[in-house]
């Protein structure tokens, strides 16, 4: 398998509830090694896609292909590519977690020689070798959690969607799951959802924000990087000069007074001009003592993008304000 | 093929993993095993005037007919109990996820879970047939009449459990499922003998589609292939339905 084989492919999704339009003209590519942060406000459409993803649901328009195969056309070769993790773990809790293991290794087709292998690599991929004997309903939340992760990467799939895969577990649970995302990531492509953004930041190479059923930002992690890039500078001077003699410093394009005294100096994105404010400092005597960029948090810039239209209508109301 | 018995084998094993399907069994031993030995006595007590009417009814007459009339009635309100969980807990639990996004078709699914339950109800049937069995001890039983009330009643049982499964992809209250399969399945029961609406082709059309009529032959020993391709046609139907049923979420408008 090449390296660069693409191993989810989307083309014009559409789906419909009634009149209200949950998924509008959604396509993308993944290609394997590549993890897909997939972001996104409440009922923005994030799982819909996920299920169409899975063949939980049909689209209403579109294709998704998995590995080469037609989610619709030949959903068996498909599904048999990839592993789901839904926000509800799917687990049995009359089940021991190797009993559950053993069947899920079953249903995706595992050959029967190869279940145990399969089962224990799972197992310790997610961190439970221990409780292999004991009832799924009597495991933690976090637990559960990793066994519906286990039951997702049983079969070896080339591709694991993963929706909301660190709810409920603690700091330290996250940590291994974000590592083991990121070790899934080198062999498997991954779709993550979630929202928790530096969840994102940290295990991601590429990153998808929708809103509204529509994709409002897809780049990756190094163009996210770039738009995060300050556009200010922060600046404390003891003996600040006339703002006019800043605003002349080359790249400058407007000085702003802070409440704390220090000041703001904006600039181009591209046009960086920290290195000469600091020579002009020095060689002036203005009494340099801090001098920040500004950075957008990736949370600006998902608050940006989600919340610059009016707030999300229920279904159908812009069908009724069209017409 | 193989997904179809994984489910299966998962169902039974969910099944006995409760308490309800050791209640039911013992439940339903215990009440057939009265039933059993109230025919056996009335039988000794009429014998002696049975050996003088020529053609008169054997044991197996007198006996296993009654008797797996009985259980069939009883097994008309348990079979919904045990169907009702099967696809409609798994939807309520979001557990559905995990069947339908694993290489598995609808049909296989439906299939599986179908044969699960098949596989404890003829579970349970064997357990009841060893009761009149046990009399070949003492006496001569006609195995063939026994054979055709075995075949009857796990015929009847399949319809039980495939219109229960129906009623189950319905909806993803379990008790919803069971009331609405028990409610199907009487219905279906009841049809020969509800009355014609004054219409004697279509009470005849009634009376045909009922649940009873087709059993009734197959328990006096009398195997009539229609009989016996009425029952699975009605689980055909239900498992189709079903199928059908749970490709639609999928769809969902």
């Amino acid at each position: 398998m090449a390296d660069d084989e693409v191993l989810i492919r989307v083309e014009g999704l559409y789906r419909y509830y009634d009149n209200h339009c949950a998924v509008d003209n959604v396509s993308f590519e993944l290609r394997k090694g590549e993890i897909l942060g997939f972001l996104g406000p409440n009922g923005a459409g994030k799982s819909t896609t996920m299920q169409i993803l899975t063949g939980n649901l049909a689209p209403s328009q579109g294709r998704v292909e998995i590995a080469g195969y037609d989610i619709l056309d030949q959903p068996r070769a498909a599904k048999a590519a990839l592993g789901y993790l839904p926000e509800k773990p799917p687990v049995y809790p009359d089940l021991t977690v190797d009993e559950f293991l053993h069947y899920c290794a079953r249903l995706n087709r595992v050959p029967r020689g190869d279940i145990p292998g399969a089962r224990d690599n799972a197992k310790a991929r997610c961190g439970l070798s221990d409780v292999g004997r004991r009832l799924i309903g009597n495991l933690s939340k976090g637990y559960q959690q990793r066994v519906g992760i286990a039951q997702a990467i049983i079969h070896n799939p080339h591709v694991v969607i993963l929706d909301e895969p660190t709810v409920g577990l603690d700091p330290i649970q996250i940590r291994e799951i974000r590592t083991l995302i990121t070790e899934l990531g080198r062999n498997h492509s991954v779709i993550l959802s979630t929202h928790i953004l530096p969840e994102v930041q940290s295990t991601c190479d590429r990153v998808q924000i929708i809103h509204r059923g529509r994709l409002v930002f897809a780049d990756s992690l190094s163009g996210l990087t770039e738009r995060m890039r300050s556009e200010s500078l922060l600046v404390r001077l003891s003996a600040p000069p006339q703002d006019a003699v800043l605003a002349a410093i080359p790249g400058v394009g407007g000085v702003e007074h802070r409440a704390d005294g220090s000041l703001r100096l904006m600039h181009a994105a591209a046009d960086d001009p920290a290195a000469e404010v600091a020579r002009q400092a020095v060689h002036n005597g203005w009494g340099l003592s801090e001098l920040t960029p500004e950075r957008k948090s990736l949370e600006q810039i998902f608050v940006e993008l989600t919340a610059s239209d009016e707030p999300a209508p229920s279904g159908g109301d812009a069908q009724e304000a069209a017409a | 093929m193989s997904a179809t018995f994984t489910i299966a084998r998962r169902e039974l094993h969910a099944l006995f993993l409760s308490p309800l399907a050791w209640a039911v069994l013992a439940v339903i031993q215990a009440i057939a095993a009265y039933l059993f030995l109230g025919r056996v006595n009335d039988f000794l007590n009429v014998q002696t005037m049975l050996s003088r009417v020529p053609n008169a009814p054997g044991v197996t007459d007198f006996v296993v007919a009654p008797l797996f009339g009985s259980v069939s009635i009883i097994l008309l309100m348990v079979v919904p109990l045990l169907s009702m969980r099967m696809i409609a807990d798994e939807r309520r639990t979001g557990t559905l996820t995990l069947l339908l996004s694993a290489p598995v078709s609808m049909s296989e699914i439906v299939i599986g879970k179908f044969l699960g339950l098949f596989a404890f109800l003829c579970l349970m049937v064997a357990m009841i047939t060893c009761m009149p069995l046990s009399l070949e001890a003492g006496t001569h039983l006609d195995l063939g009449k026994l054979a055709a009330g075995v075949l009857g009643l796990v015929l009847m049982l399949g319809a039980f459990a495939a219109a229960g499964l129906f009623m189950s992809a319905m909806t993803s209250q379990p008790v919803v499922a069971a009331v609405g399969s028990f409610g199907l399945l009487l219905l279906l029961w009841i049809l020969s003998f509800a009355g014609n609406f004054g219409n004697e082709a279509l009470g005849h059309v009634l009376s045909y589609l009922s649940l009873v009529k087709h059993f009734q032959g197959l328990v006096k020993g009398e195997v009539v292939s229609t009989d016996v391709v009425y029952y699975v046609l009605v689980i055909i139907l239900f498992l189709a339905l079903g199928i059908r049923r749970l490709d639609a979420d999928r769809l969902q408008r």
